[in-house]
């Protein structure tokens, strides 16, 4: 991985990887969902099964973005590295629409099957504990006028926060839940019928796929976006910017 | 096919789950798409304007 973690090189490798990664993301989704709406009602859920095909993978996606945003916030902390800096600020974004469509999915799949749309038990309130890490962070790069700064305090709490993400897995075990515990990523295997699963796992490399292409159209648009920063601050020293920046720095005299 | 967007009388809690996974996913992935093209184009007129400025 290293060779690729300078942004030049990263340019050029993420811009072949765009095209092919895109299509196996289409590939995925449309295979998974096309087998997902053809899967049998369950016998307790009945259909709102299929909100399963949207809220674990989301769920899962939640809970990768933390992990990758706090070992890419360790990177730019100990190393200062440019590229991991930019990778965990453009994932706290994305970390955040995932985390809120599994509440949001959560919700509507619970109202029918709990009879609640919310409750404050472990599983949820550390899910939404999680959404708010997201938006501390991206408040905490935005809410300082040194970028840097905000950057370094924001990789802290990204580190710090991480330990709520194996709360977020183990609290279905830990404490009393309306929330069923795992079914899939569990010791002993899946205890989930292979018609219900193979639709998720196809959905769920579908939503990490899906987040890749968006991770990387992100990254690519802030490597780019920093480069006219710089030619623009370039152009403003070099003249351009001179009409008016000269008359503040002269005399009152002349 | 009304039976199946009848959703075995979940229609109104499958339904809105799968319209706001295509917004928010959707949404996002278009917002990318749309700044890396703003960036790409913001750049290529920076640098043409240079080119120009040069010669």
């Amino acid at each position: 991985m290293h060779r690729f973690a300078n942004p030049a090189r990263f340019m050029r490798f993420s811009a072949k990887l765009l095209a092919p990664l895109s299509a196996v993301t289409v590939i995925c989704l449309a295979a998974g969902y096309g087998l997902g709406f053809q899967v049998p009602p369950d016998y307790q859920q009945g259909m709102t099964v299929l909100i399963m095909f949207v809220h674990v993978p989301a769920a899962w996606m939640s809970m990768f973005i933390y992990t990758s945003m706090a070992i890419a916030s360790f990177v730019a902390l100990v190393w200062r590295h440019p590229l991991a800096e930019i990778a965990a600020e453009e994932s706290a974004p994305l970390g955040a629409a995932y985390t809120g469509l599994c509440l949001v999915t959560g919700s509507f799949w619970g109202a029918k099957m709990w009879g609640t749309w919310w409750v404050w038990d472990a599983r949820l309130t550390s899910e939404l504990v999680l959404f708010f890490l997201y938006l501390g962070y991206i408040a905490l790069v935005n809410g300082f006028d040194d970028r840097q700064r905000g950057i370094r305090a924001a990789s802290v709490l990204a580190l710090v926060g991480w330990i709520n993400v194996p709360i977020i897995k183990f609290s279905v075990d830990w404490w009393n839940s309306l929330h069923q515990p795992a079914s899939v990523l569990r010791l002993g295997g899946p205890t989930m019928a292979s018609v219900y699963l193979v639709p998720l796992l196809l959905a769920a490399i579908g939503f990490t796929l899906l987040f890749s292409v968006q991770l990387i159209l992100r990254m690519r648009a802030a490597l780019i976006e920093r480069k006219v920063q710089a030619l623009k601050m370039l152009e403003a020293e070099q003249g351009g910017g001179a009409a008016y920046a000269a008359p503040t720095m002269r005399p009152e005299a002349v | 096919m009304s039976e199946f967007l009848a959703m075995g009388g979940y229609a109104a809690y499958v339904w809105p789950s799968y319209g706001i996974a295509l917004v928010v996913l959707g949404g996002f992935t278009l917002h990318a798409v749309l700044r890396y093209r703003a960036a790409q184009r913001e750049l290529s007129i920076l640098e043409i304007a240079r080119r120009e400025a040069r010669s």
